[in-house]
């Protein structure tokens, strides 16, 4: 039979605070020592109270306003209980009941639209490595401030699934909330599949696979579920609903836990945390310091980058914001943290079409180098000034760097040695910029004209012989030192030798 | 409060109390003793007096320090045994601000386990015995700070009262006790027992030395987001929302405030000698009290009468309701405050185990005492999911209607004058195997908690066979000052 899968996903984001949600000890463990990013109040001592992190919840309001969705003036957070050893406290603070993010949508490239029921804070839980005998217990990563963004049953295939984790990913990054580094489990991803048989309105029995930290997992535990369960369908039986984990290493769900074993975690109001109460006013100013999203790059460069390059240059916000920048649209050049300097706005879009070359050129060099060289998250840690860039197009506009020069000194510009100089200094210390002085190029030509080995090629081109004059061109070029531009020189040797 | 000076210096009143405290030893009032760091203590401050140096408010005073107060003088234990042997590294806002005032703790007082009790007999380290009959109990939770102020070992105690844990024990034992409105000081610090109702107060033999340590300890800490700010001594600018926010975990408590047609201002701005009204709840004159605690507060009504004063007599039919839905609420959130006692990172850890689950069942199950048990259990259940709005949220609902009655009880009255408990204290072991009958015990004292509300318990005389009687005197929420200088009125 054929079955119609849906889908409904559940998206953890770490928020990029500088401290964590409750305590004020360093929020960013990478590279640091186990246990060694934990306070007393994540560590929870006896007596210890939670401070909240005002930062965490200004980038929920980030977060919430990349996703289209309402922000809730009144919400609260709930003590969610279970004992295990990555939960010092023996609950999780989360916000069950009534959550800071109310319901908006995501729009997917292709068109598609999810809508988002809401999204919560809450903090993370630690992190447990098991042994033969023992296990070790790592706390730094205790109460990361959290957003858990849970999408409604509207994804159908698993394509869809993959395209809504990673559209949800640009938005987080180029909301700048979250580092989004999949690799350190900045964003994971619970997936809920059902199938029902094609043309029923009802849903069917759920698995849920938790614990996802790549769009291809996503997309291969979807495409696996669909498969498991219309066997499971075609044979007659139920599909049970549980907890399923994924191994990437075999491509298969595991069941991990039934409904029937499913957590009690009597929840309760959490008493040490007043209610966040957000005025309208307070809502709209943070609201305004959204950076421009995805789709305001699509709307704006969508008819001059490429559809392909430009999807492609969406995985990268510092990228977009330099063609932005450019490109005139930006009021303000933005900061590099993921914290700051948010206020960018949107200026006239008819502006680009004067900057329509150069955004052209940079996205062509841009998508380039990143498809080419595999460095892009080096190059994006540091990317050329916008002068730089601008310059750079204006050479090549005016023809006074080829194609190849352009790149050339292009690349140079990603090096910091190169970061304090003017892009026509960078040019001609590498010797690159092309003579376009007519006047100048011709007095090379009657040089070259002038010498005898030339003279039966003049011959040949005047009795019709055309490809000859590729012969003389380069012998002006040899002449120049590379210098002159081919196509000027081309023009008045034919001029010369008419 | 007798501070340090040149003649008698802050050794002497140290020494003198570790004297006392070693003599009352029998009472087992103390968990620990701090001698060498007191002694330490006391010689700084002498040496700054000798200098001619500016010394605290407090300086030299010795006092008792509730042991679920952390501070990194002796193990901080709340008389439990899953925190044997615990070390803080931390101190507590409350120890911080004393002690910057010169203040020198020279023990730590016995307590129920966690809190939960009325009677300090569910202390692991044994029950302390009531300062005027051995045979007798402190009360609780409080009971070593009540005992070690009433036989006089120091000039005053801290304490913690979730339902009545400072007050009964002030009362069984004839000294003040005073429970704030709820966010007056900061909880930082202190092992939680329900944090919705938790306040930390204080023992004293005046009123005078109990506005003296409210002065010094009330005011919003950064580091408990539901404190006030510091209208105690009215130091603070404004009073905006967030602040007021800030003091209301439920928000019932916020919304209650705002809709309180008689705030403090009414009573702050009164004439010189303003001429209050005192409550008397007449639900309570009945025979579930003690004939001489009834005849006490009658008495005291008599005095305030003779002052000028007017009694008005209030019907308050909710309150009935208030001693369930404590009951309900307070180990709900004792279950989940207790869940972090768990044997993974410090205290006690069972060595009966060869599994995560066998850690943790041997771990809580010989760490912790019946009583923190019973109540977890409670808990639990009444958070299960299917009990949930059936329990706790119907308890919550009637905490809401508990705040409002007050709030309608404060439009008639200034001041409510009760007893503070049912009964004097009783015989060692009497209810120990009764839970529902000390439970009782909270009758009048825990509706003040639900509410948030202030309470000062006064003494009031003695039974005929020698007992303290206590009385409470209760205010709307942030009436703390004024209510602590009308507690003269009734001496």
């Amino acid at each position: 039979m054929k079955y119609y899968p849906t889908i409904g996903i559940e998206c953890h984001v770490q928020l990029a605070t500088k401290t964590k949600l409750f305590s004020e000890v360093d929020n960013d463990a990478r590279h640091k020592e186990p246990n060694s990013c934990v306070s007393p109040v994540d560590y929870a001592l006896p007596g210890m109270l939670p401070r909240l992190n005002g930062e965490a919840v200004r980038l929920a309001i980030l977060a919430g306003r990349a996703m289209n969705c309402e922000i809730n003036a009144s919400s609260r957070f709930d003590r969610k209980h279970y004992f295990y050893p990555d939960s010092p406290k023996g609950y999780q603070i989360t916000q069950f009941y009534h959550p800071i993010i109310g319901e908006g949508h995501v729009d997917l490239p292709s068109g598609g639209k999810v809508r988002i029921e809401h999204a919560h804070l809450e903090g993370d839980a630690g992190k447990l490595t098991h042994f033969d005998s023992y296990s070790l217990v790592d706390l730094n990563r205790v109460d990361t401030p959290l957003i858990e963004i849970v999408s409604m049953p509207d994804i159908h295939s698993a394509k869809d699934a993959h395209d809504y984790c990673k559209e949800l990913w640009r938005l987080m990054i180029f909301a700048g909330v979250s580092y989004g580094d999949l690799y350190n489990g900045n964003m994971r991803f619970d997936v809920n599949v059902s199938l029902a048989p094609e043309g029923s309105d009802k849903l069917g029995t759920r698995a849920e696979v938790k614990n996802l930290n790549s769009f291809r997992s996503v997309e291969r535990a979807v495409e696996y579920e669909i498969k498991r369960q219309s066997k499971i369908l075609d044979a007659g039986d139920k599909v049970i609903q549980e907890t399923r984990g994924w191994s990437d290493a075999t491509g298969e769900t595991t069941g991990q836990r039934s409904k029937e074993e499913a957590k009690d975690y009597r929840y309760m109001p959490e008493p040490d945390i007043p209610p966040i109460n957000l005025s309208k006013e307070f809502i709209d100013t943070e609201s305004a310091k959204l950076p421009l999203m995805p789709k305001d790059y699509r709307s704006l460069f969508g008819e001059i980058i490429p559809h392909d390059t430009l999807e492609i240059m969406l995985d990268y916000p510092q990228l977009m914001r330099k063609i932005a920048e450019v490109a005139g649209v930006l009021s303000e050049e933005f900061d590099s943290g993921h914290t700051q300097g948010r206020s960018a706005k949107l200026t006239v879009p008819s502006q680009i079409s004067s900057a329509t070359p150069a955004i052209k050129l940079l996205s062509n060099l841009f998508a380039s180098v990143l498809l080419a060289e595999e460095k892009s998250a080096e190059y994006l840690n540091d990317l050329p000034a916008g002068k730089q860039l601008n310059d750079l197009a204006e050479m090549n506009a005016k023809k006074e760097l080829s194609s190849t020069a352009t790149k050339e000194v292009f690349l140079h510009l990603f090096d910091p040695q190169m970061r304090n100089k003017d892009t026509r200094s960078i040019a001609k210390e590498l010797g690159v910029i092309q003579e376009n002085d007519l006047g100048a190029l011709e007095k090379i030509v009657d040089t070259v004209l002038a010498k005898p080995e030339t003279q039966k090629a003049q011959e040949d081109f005047r009795n019709g012989e055309e490809k000859v004059i590729g012969f003389l061109v380069g012998q002006v070029m040899k002449e120049s030192h590379g210098k002159a531009n081919p196509s000027s020189v081309q023009e008045i040797l034919r001029k010369k030798l008419k | 409060m007798k501070t340090a000076n040149k003649t008698v210096t802050a050794t002497r009143l140290v020494k003198d109390a570790l004297e006392k405290a070693k003599h009352f030893a029998d009472y087992n009032i103390f968990t620990f003793l701090n001698e060498e760091g007191a002694l330490k203590k006391a010689a700084e401050i002498d040496e700054k007096i000798a200098r001619g140096e500016k010394v605290g408010r407090l300086a030299g005073v010795p006092y008792a320090l509730k042991d679920n107060f952390l501070s990194p003088e002796g193990d901080t234990t709340a008389s439990a045994h899953i925190l044997e042997g615990c070390a803080s590294p931390v101190t507590a806002t409350t120890v911080e601000k004393l002690e910057a005032e010169g203040a020198i703790m020279i023990g730590r007082a016995n307590l129920d386990a966690f809190a939960h009790g009325s009677s300090t007999e569910n202390s692991y380290f044994g029950p302390t015995l009531n300062s005027h009959d051995k045979t007798r109990v402190a009360g609780g939770s409080s009971g070593g700070s009540a005992v070690a102020v009433a036989l006089d070992i120091v000039e005053f105690a801290t304490g913690t009262d979730t339902g009545g844990s400072i007050r009964q024990p002030a009362s069984f034992n004839g000294v003040y006790g005073f429970k704030p409105t709820y966010g007056t000081i900061s909880r930082y610090g202190v092992v939680a027992m329900a944090s919705s109702l938790d306040c930390i107060g204080f023992f004293t033999k005046t009123p005078e030395d109990m506005d003296l340590l409210m002065s010094i300890t009330a005011g919003q800490d950064p580091k408990d987001m539901t404190t006030l700010p510091d209208y105690y001594n009215e130091n603070f600018n404004g009073d905006n929302d967030t602040t007021e926010d800030a003091a209301c975990p439920s928000g019932t408590l916020r919304a209650a405030q705002a809709k309180s047609s008689r705030p403090v201002e009414h009573i702050a701005s009164s004439a010189a000698s303003p001429i209050y009204k005192i409550g008397i709840i007449k639900d309570f004159d009945n025979d579930v009290v003690d004939v001489s605690i009834r005849n006490a507060l009658k008495e005291k009504c008599e005095l305030l009468k003779s002052k000028g004063y007017e009694i008005v007599e209030l019907e308050m039919p909710t309150l009935k309701y208030a001693l369930a839905a404590y009951y309900i609420i307070q180990p709900a959130e004792v279950a989940s405050n207790l869940s972090r006692y768990d044997g993974v990172r410090y205290g006690f850890r069972s060595e009966n185990s060869t599994d995560l689950d066998g850690l943790y069942e041997n771990t809580r199950s010989e760490g912790f005492m019946a009583e923190n048990k019973r109540r977890i259990m409670i808990g639990n259940f009444v958070l299960s999911s299917g009990f949930y709005d059936a329990y706790f949220l119907k308890a919550a609902k009637a905490r809401t209607l508990i705040i409002n009655e007050y709030n309608k009880a404060f439009e008639k009255c200034d001041f409510i004058l009760t007893p503070v408990s049912p009964n004097p204290a009783f015989k060692l072991g009497e209810k120990v195997n009764d839970p529902v009958a000390m439970y009782l015990e909270d009758l009048m004292s825990v509706s003040l908690n639900l509410a948030g509300v202030p309470g000062l318990a006064i003494p009031a005389g003695e039974t005929a066979e020698g007992l303290p009687i206590g009385l409470q005197l209760v205010g709307p929420r942030r009436s703390d000052k004024k209510l602590i200088e009308f507690s003269k009125e009734l001496i």
